[in-house]
Order: structure tokens, then C-alpha cells, then sequence
């Protein structure tokens, strides 16, 4: 040991290295000669035992572990197995198990970077007992580590008042937990509340949503606050300070009570305006209420439209006929709300894919294709027609042609498969037919019904008489080549069935659009200090084993936010979400882990250098001292500012220059 | 501006109201186009189908004559050759197989192509170099109630042409919209015109032809405006036989978009070629006051 650069601290115990070597059933075993490696180990400097066992995470290998602790007085651990992001938390419970400071603990990973990378065994071996080597090397430098601990405040925010949102907040409320809802727009209820019926069971979207609406909007435990959004986060799990922006609504919420009178007298004695909830297909005034169900149950007055808003110079009818009620208020401002919470769920949802940016299928040229979501409204009885599925001439089509993926699985437009189009274009045919009789034709490229009771829906369809058509739709055009053509849209479809361009007439289309992510992600993404998938979803911590967690601890995502799903699916992740972050408040406490970066205060000179790199935005300046500080709690021990500091005062626990150097010297030495 | 010029073998014959309309054009609007020295067939798009090298050596010497001449940028106003000239420039610049036989075949006789060069159609240079505000600007007589189809033909943004979209190009509706036209929806823009198929397969050929002109009347369009002289060529040759054919009355005047951008100009009808059209447009312009004619 006298030849290192790397001289081990002097005055500590003198270390007993033990080393384990694990066969991983024949994963190592049979790529690596484990029982070479295992003697090998054992003539390494410091190692006072060494051995080899077939499962080393299984508990008797766990036992072994501890047991050999305490029978040859070891004080260093090296396990020579998988991924430390498999079990590095096993070996260190074992460890700790032993009576040791579970940080006396390094593992090598000679399975993913040796056994399953080389074809030959003997290149396999040598670069395990390098690695070996590496870590014995290492692990006389690490030092005892205590996780410290930060309370968790058991009030929790949940943004996004949809299906997802709503469902959370109920499952924390009914918990006995305070819950703060917050959502943009006037109402809750999201998209689901624009559907009329639900697949496969087609049953009543409102009937099913609005009672858990109106519970949120009661229930003591939850504070709505509609017409709102989040304006800033600050803090960490346990602990986030978060603001609110409260719009103005011109409205004192608790002084109206939905009589909608202000409506009937507004002083535009027709609705002008495009309808927002019915997604322009019908008109509001300034003042109205998004649908008859919606909660809170109150008017909003919209400041773009409001003449009074607008220029202070109408005769606020309004006003007059609330009377001494005074619900209208038109010198509210926008008021933010400081709020604290120890968790955050993001169900911020989806937005449905513009059809206008696939130029070929004529949406907003032609005038009869409509999307899937228009539709919904058209046969919704509260909808702009009162439920009549009729053309824009008011005649009820005799034909309709709905058109699969449209802005999924393509190239030009998403990628992805939007999971819920096959299934509501299924639907949609059902009801179409059930109010018009119409001839219903599906243009499919492949149909999607993985859930349960689905298949059994398309099989039905299939017995109604809707036709499939497979193919992707070319065209939707109004040019004809016969008199019969004239005034229809015409589909142009490539039948890869039958092998045959076909022109099928039809009076209306329907396009069945994708799901996207909200434009806004991005933003809301950077807020909140999450990850976003390439394509702009929300990205979990692990799609199978963490799907509702993010990088951030504490923040949790749940919903159309994540990416495209159903309802059965997003109530399902919404739940999860809401246990989680029950298991966070009813614990207390979160243990953070020690790897952290710490400052030499000594040393840093306040460059701020460090501040701007951290992705986990954990440091801060101290105006007073004018240096750095670390908050422990937010730093996730990524390194980048350890490796960027000019001072070279930043250092990492479980990373310090002696461990580092160290290991590179184990690598290199030429035994 | 400078660019240099590929005429290719229809403008200087059936196309030549085409060619005569183009450079009337350039010289009012101030742009310079020299035509390549020794140019020859563009290759065409027929003969990439026969023997692919070949076409792209021919396309290929006339990219190394023009590089040679110093030109950044060839101007080529024949769909066609357009669409020849970009393939091969595309793909001597992204497969080192083409690359290398071509550079053997150019070096055959004594040329060199460096890849330096861009291959650019008129619309493209009209409305993203000179540009549309320059354009309007420059209007004389605007094409006031004149209906006009634009027509784009199937090859000019497909598949290699960047500055328009692939399925539903504008800029030549932005462009007879700058110039006072009014412009029909016309959702045949980029449908094919039949080709050389008219005169292989004319029971094919012929109909596709019927429905371009038929859904441009029934639109309600004075003229169809083309940028392709085999377009040109095919909507304005066969509209006697079709009309025959499906006995409906389907002449209407197919002009190329530069014609009726000269007169706006305010260029004479000589100028851009317009007594060479087959179907007379002079009864239309003259009922819409469009032009001095």
C-alpha cells in the first residue's frame, strides 16, 4: 500500500475489507469466473475476507452479509454484483443490518458493465477484478454518512381541476387530508365534462362526473379555487410555498347564487361571443356560466368582452338586477394567494390535436368536418343543438364518415398513439347512428381496444352495421367526377383490404384527433422542476415501477398530463398519486439522501458561478456571508456544481476527491 | 440579384410563351439570369426510371457547368427539370455511390461538380428573394375580378423542395393575391396532370385531365394558371377532345403564372407570350378589363 498516491487516512481503524461476489444465478456466473475474481479479491490490501455466493440479494446472501460483519470484524463492504440502482439499498440495509454506517458500503456493478458487454470470458474476468480492485481501493476513504431527515406538512395541492385532478383531491379529502384544488378555468370537470356518453358502458359522462364535482365544491377538507393558476413554486418536498393567482371574475363567489339573471339582462341581447365549452359551436354573452352543471355554480364575467371591463361605459344592466345581493364587482384585481404544502400533484391534462395543420382533411375549409370533441357536443342535450347531430345547414346527415389517427401515428403531425380515438370513434358511430340512422363509415388503420370491455364494444359496433373501412384517409375533398358527388365531401381512402382507391361520399366527417401535450408544458414543466419526454409529456420517475412520481420528490403527476388515456386509466394513476403522497404525510418525515454537495465556506469566494448551473435550482446566495449555500433537502447530488466551481471549494459526499482519485488509481494499478 | 438560368428543352419549344414570360419578368424586376453555356437535357424524370446513373450524369453536367460559371444559385422554371435537377443535386450531396459515379462520368469530360450550388424554381425566387411586398409594389394593373385556379402541378414541392408545403402549397395563392386575382379554392393544385400519359394511355390521361378542367369551371374560374410547361401543355392541348368526350364545354385559357404576372407588371401581351397560347384569353381579359391588351 506504500506505493499510492492516494495515501488512506492515518489515526482511523485500520480497515477489513470484506468483499462479496455474487454469481447472479448464471447472468455473472457464466461469463465471469466469479470464484477467480473472489480469490483474487482476498490478496487486495486492506481485504480481511473475501467470498462468492449464487444470489447475494436474496435473504440468506443478505444474512451472510451481516453475519460476516460480525465474524471477521469487517468494517468496509464491497459487493461485486448488479446495478446499484437495482440494490444498492438492499446491500446498504445489510450492511446496517451488521452493526455498520450503511455509507462503509461501495458496489460493483460487474454484471451490466462485465458479463453481459464481453463474449469472452477471460476479457470478462480480468475487467471484473479490475473493477474490484477499483472499489477496495475506494472504500477505505468513505466515511460515515447520517441521513438526515425533513417534516412533511400534510396539506397538499393538486393543479388541474379534471377527472384527475378532482379524483386526488377526493381520495386526500376523504383521508382526512387538506387539499387545495386549483384550476384555470371557471369551472372544474375538465374534458370529461364535455362528453356525453363514456365508453364502453356508455353511460351519462355528467351523471357519473357532476356528483363528484359538487363534492369537491362541499367538502370541508378541500379549498376550491376555479379561474385561477399557479404562479410560482418555491421549496422542496415536504415543504413547497407555492402562489396562487386568483383572476379577477367580477363575481363575489359567495355572494352569487347562479340565478343567472345578470345573464338574461346583459345589454348584448345575443350571445356574440364564441362558446369556449362548446368549443365555439355556439356563442355566450360576457357574462355566463360554461354549462348548466358547472362548480362552482357561479357567473364569470369575461374582462376581453365585458364592455364595462373593457371601457367603464355600460349600463351595467347586470348590476341593477342583482340588486342588494352585489355580487357584481367590477372593481376586483387579481389577488395572489401564498399557500404551503408538503406535495404537489400536476394533473394539468391534454389538448386535442388542430386538424387545421393536416391541410388534406379540410377542417375549417369545409365546413361539414367537425372533430370528435364537436361532435360530443353536438349530441350532448345541453350542447349548442340540444342534442341534434345535424350538419351546418341544420339537416341531419344521411351519411358520416369517421377518420381514424388523425395527428397520431404519423410522422407529420404526433408519433404516438392517442389510446382513447379508436375507442371514442367506436362510440361516437354508436350514437351518431342512434340519433340520425345515419350509414356510418369507420376509416381505420389499425383498431385499438385494449381494455377491458372494449373488444367487446368494437364486436358490438361490428353488429350494428357500422362499416370499417382500412386504410388511411388520403383526402377529404369537395371536387367530384359525378353528379352524384355533388355537394358531398368526398373520402379518398386507399381500401388495403380490397387493394382499391375508393371515393366515398359522405354528408359529414368526423375526425377522430389525437392527444397532444398543453402548449404551456413547457412552462409549467420548469415551474414545477420536472422532466418533460421528448414529446412534451409529463416523464415519470420509472414507467413501471414509479409511474406517478417524478424526478422531484414530492411532485407527482397524474392524468392526460402524462400521456394520452382513458378515464378508467387516469382515475386508476390518480389514485395512485393521492396514496403516494399519503404515504409521504402519514410517515412525517422524508429521509434525504447524504450524497449531497456541500460548500467550504472558507474557500468560496461568491463568484455565483454554481447558482445558475444547478438543475435542481438547490442553491442560493447568502447576502449576508456573500456566499453559496446548498439546501440539502433540494440537492439531488448530480455533481455539476462541484465539477464547475473555480474555487474548487463545492464537494460531494460519497464523492470526494480522495474517493475519486482513489478508485481511478485501483483501475489503473498494474498488480 | 444574380442567378443563373436552365432553360431545358420546353422552353425553347412548346413552352416558349413560358420562357419569353419569365425573363420579361426578371429584366423588370431587376434580376440578372445568365443562361448555363452548353446546358443540355435535364435528364428527365421518364429517364430516371430507365437508368438512373445516366440521368443523373446529364443532370449533373449541368450543375458542374453552372458551378463553374460561379453561379450560387440556378434558376429552373420547368417542373420537370426542376424536379431532375434537384434529385440529383440532393442525392450527389447525401449518397457517396451516386457522388462517386457521377464525379467519374463529369470528369469523363473534363467537369467537376462541387455540390456548392442551389437549385431554385421562378415562384420560389419571387416570392421568398424578391418578395411579395416587393411584388404589390410593383403592380401596375391589377388583376382586378379576374378568377384565377392556381395550379401547382404534382412535382414542384414534392418531394425535395423546401419552400412550400408538400400537401398543401400557398405561395403562388399569395402571389396572385398580391397582384389584385382573385383566387379560387382550388384543392386540384397539386393533383397530376397525366404526364406524358395523354399520349401513352389517353383513356387514363385524358381523364384526368377532364377533372382538372371541370373542377376549376365549376369553381367558377376565368383561367387556370400553371407553372409547369407539361401541365400547361396537357390542360390546354386536349381540351377540344375532352370536351368531345364527356360532351360538356370545358375551354377555359391556361396561362402560366409569369404571363399573368406580367400583366400586372404592366407588360404587353407580346411580352409574355401571350399570343402563343391555343386558347384565347383575350375574350376573358378583355370582359374582366385585366391588362392592357
Amino acid at each position: 500500500m506504500s506505493n499510492r498516491l492516494t495515501e488512506p487516512p492515518t489515526g482511523a481503524d485500520e480497515p477489513r475489507i470484506g468483499v462479496f461476489v455474487c454469481h447472479c444465478g448464471t447472468n455473472i456466473a457464466s461469463k465471469v469466473d466469479v470464484h477467480d475474481v473472489c480469490e483474487y479479491a482476498g490478496t487486495l490490501p486492506g481485504v480481511a475476507f473475501s467470498t462468492e455466493y449464487k444470489y447475494m440479494c436474496s435473504d440468506p446472501g443478505q444474512e451472510f452479509i451481516a453475519a460476516a460483519i460480525k465474524e471477521h470484524k469487517l468494517n468496509r463492504i464491497v459487493v461485486s454484483a448488479c446495478s446499484p440502482l437495482l440494490h444498492e439499498d438492499t446491500f446498504r440495509n445489510a450492511v446496517a443490518k451488521g452493526g455498520l454506517n450503511p455509507y462503509y458500503f461501495h458496489m460493483v456493478n460487474i454484471r451490466e458493465h462485465g458479463a453481459w458487454v464481453h463474449e469472452d470470458k477471460a476479457s470478462a474476468t480480468a475487467k471484473s477484478k479490475d473493477l474490484v480492485r477499483a472499489a477496495v481501493y475506494r472504500i477505505v476513504f468513505h466515511e460515515a454518512l447520517e441521513r438526515k431527515r425533513v417534516s412533511v406538512d400534510p396539506k397538499v395541492l393538486v393543479v388541474g381541476g379534471g377527472i384527475a385532478g378532482i379524483h386526488a383531491a377526493l381520495t386526500l379529502a376523504e383521508a382526512g387530508k387538506k387539499v387545495y384544488l386549483v384550476e384555470r378555468e371557471p369551472t372544474i370537470g375538465g374534458h370529461m365534462a364535455q362528453f356525453d356518453k363514456t365508453f364502453p358502458t356508455l353511460d351519462c359522462s355528467a351523471c357519473i362526473l357532476t356528483p363528484k364535482m359538487s363534492k369537491v365544491k362541499s367538502h370541508p377538507n378541500i379549498t376550491l379555487w376555479t379561474y385561477s393558476e399557479v404562479a410560482e413554486v418555491d421549496g422542496f418536498v415536504g415543504n413547497f410555498k407555492v402562489k396562487v393567482k386568483r383572476k379577477p371574475r367580477y363575481i363575489v363567489e359567495d355572494a352569487c347564487v347562479g340565478c343567472m339573471d345578470c345573464i338574461d339582462v346583459c345589454v348584448f341581447k345575443e350571445a356574440k361571443f364564441e362558446d369556449e365549452f362548446n368549443l365555439g359551436l355556439s356563442k355566450r354573452k360576457p357574462v355566463y356560466i360554461p354549462f348548466p352543471q358547472a362548480t362552482p355554480q357561479i357567473v364569470t364575467i369575461d374582462p376581453d368582452t365585458c364592455i364595462e371591463v373593457k371601457t367603464g361605459k355600460c349600463k351595467k344592466t347586470c348590476v341593477e338586477i342583482c340588486g342588494d345581493r352585489n355580487a357584481i364587482d367590477f372593481s376586483q384585481k387579481e389577488k395572489i394567494e401564498e399557500i404551503e404544502v408538503g406535495n404537489i400533484i400536476l394533473a394539468t391534462g391534454f389538448k386535442t390535436y388542430d386538424p387545421a395543420r393536416s391541410p388534406e382533411y379540410g377542417y375549417g375549409r369545409l365546413e361539414n368536418v367537425y372533430t370528435g370533441l364537436e361532435i360530443e357536443r353536438l349530441i350532448n342535450s345541453s350542447g349548442p343543438t340540444g342534442g341534434h347531430v345535424v350538419c351546418r345547414d341544420g339537416n341531419k346527415p344521411k351519411t358520416v364518415g369517421i377518420i381514424h389517427c388523425v395527428g397520431s401515428r404519423d410522422e407529420k403531425s404526433n408519433k404516438w398513439c392517442s389510446r382513447v380515438c379508436c375507442m371514442y370513434s367506436l362510440k361516437l358511430a354508436h350514437l351518431i347512428k342512434e340519433h340520425t340512422g345515419a350509414e356510418v363509415y369507420n376509416f381505420y388503420i389499425d383498431i385499438r381496444t385494449p381494455g377491458k370491455g372494449y373488444e367487446e364494444f368494437y364486436d358490438r359496433l361490428q353488429g350494428e352495421g357500422v362499416h370499417f373501412i382500412r386504410g388511411r384517409v388520403s383526402e377529404i375533398a369537395d371536387w367530384i367526377v359525378s353528379p352524384e358527388e355533388e355537394g358531398k365531401l368526398i373520402i379518398r381512402v386507399e381500401d388495403t383490404l380490397s387493394g382499391f382507391v375508393r371515393r366515398i361520399p359522405v354528408d359529414m366527417a368526423v375526425l377522430a384527433v389525437g392527444l397532444e401535450p398543453r402548449p404551456d408544458a413547457q412552462e409549467v414543466r420548469k415551474m414545477f422542476n420536472i422532466s418533460c419526454a421528448t414529446e412534451g409529456w409529463f416523464l415519470e420517475r420509472h414507467p413501471k415501477l414509479a409511474p406517478v412520481d417524478t424526478f422531484t420528490d414530492g411532485i407527482f403527476i397524474a392524468g392526460g398530463c402524462q400521456g394520452p388515456k382513458d378515464i378508467p386509466d387516469t382515475v386508476a394513476q390518480a389514485g395512485s398519486a393521492a396514496a403516494q403522497v399519503m404515504a409521504l404525510i402519514d410517515k412525517g418525515y422524508v429521509e434525504l439522501e447524504p450524497n449531497t454537495a456541500y460548500i467550504d465556506e472558507k474557500e468560496c469566494s461568491g463568484c455565483k458561478s454554481c447558482i445558475p448551473l444547478c438543475p435542481y435550482t438547490a442553491i442560493s446566495f447568502d447576502a449576508g456571508s456573500l456566499k453559496a449555500v446548498i439546501n440539502e433537502a433540494l440537492c439531488k447530488g448530480c455533481g455539476t456544481c462541484v465539477a464547475s466551481c473555480p474555487s474548487g471549494s463545492i464537494s460531494q459526499n460519497l464523492f470526494e476527491d480522495a474517493e475519486i482519485y482513489s478508485e481511478i488509481e485501483g483501475v489503473l494499478a498494474d498488480v | 440579384m444574380k442567378y443563373s438560368y436552365y432553360p431545358g428543352c420546353s422552353l425553347k419549344g412548346t413552352g416558349k410563351a413560358y420562357e419569353e414570360s419569365v425573363l420579361a419578368i426578371f429584366e423588370t424586376m431587376g434580376v440578372e439570369a445568365n443562361e448555363i453555356d452548353d446546358w443540355n437535357c435535364c435528364g428527365a424524370t421518364a429517364y430516371m426510371g430507365v437508368d438512373e446513373s445516366m440521368a443523373f450524369g446529364l443532370a449533373g453536367r449541368n450543375l458542374a457547368l453552372a458551378e463553374r460559371e460561379g453561379a450560387t444559385d440556378v434558376v429552373v422554371p420547368c417542373n420537370a427539370c426542376y424536379l431532375s435537377l434537384n434529385k440529383a443535386n440532393k442525392y450527389i450531396e447525401e449518397y457517396p455511390q451516386v457522388k462517386e459515379k457521377t464525379d467519374k462520368a463529369l470528369a469523363a469530360g473534363g467537369l467537376k461538380y462541387g455540390g456548392s450550388l442551389k437549385v431554385r424554381h421562378p415562384l420560389d425566387v419571387f416570392v421568398n428573394d424578391i418578395g411579395l411586398s416587393r411584388i404589390k409594389d410593383a403592380v401596375k394593373t391589377p388583376l382586378k375580378d379576374l378568377k384565377v385556379a392556381p395550379y401547382y402541378g404534382c412535382q414542384i414541392v414534392r418531394p425535395y423542395a423546401a419552400f412550400d408545403s408538400q400537401r398543401n402549397p400557398t405561395s403562388m395563392d399569395q402571389l396572385l393575391d398580391v397582384l389584385g386575382a382573385d383566387v379560387v379554392d382550388y384543392p386540384l393544385k397539386t393533383r397530376c396532370c397525366s404526364g406524358s400519359q395523354t399520349g401513352s394511355l389517353p383513356e387514363v390521361g385524358l381523364r384526368l385531365v377532364y377533372i382538372l378542367l371541370k373542377e376549376a369551371k365549376r369553381r367558377g374560374a376565368d383561367v387556370i394558371v400553371t407553372i409547369c410547361p407539361l401541365c400547361q401543355f396537357n390542360l390546354e392541348s386536349y381540351q377540344d377532345e375532352v370536351s368531345k368526350r364527356y360532351k360538356e364545354d370545358l375551354a377555359i385559357p391556361i396561362l402560366y403564372f409569369t404571363q399573368v404576372m406580367g400583366l400586372a407588371l404592366g407588360l404587353s401581351a407580346q411580352k409574355v407570350g401571350l399570343t402563343r397560347n391555343l386558347v384565347h384569353v383575350f375574350p376573358t381579359l378583355d370582359k374582366r378589363e385585366v391588362g392592357h391588351v
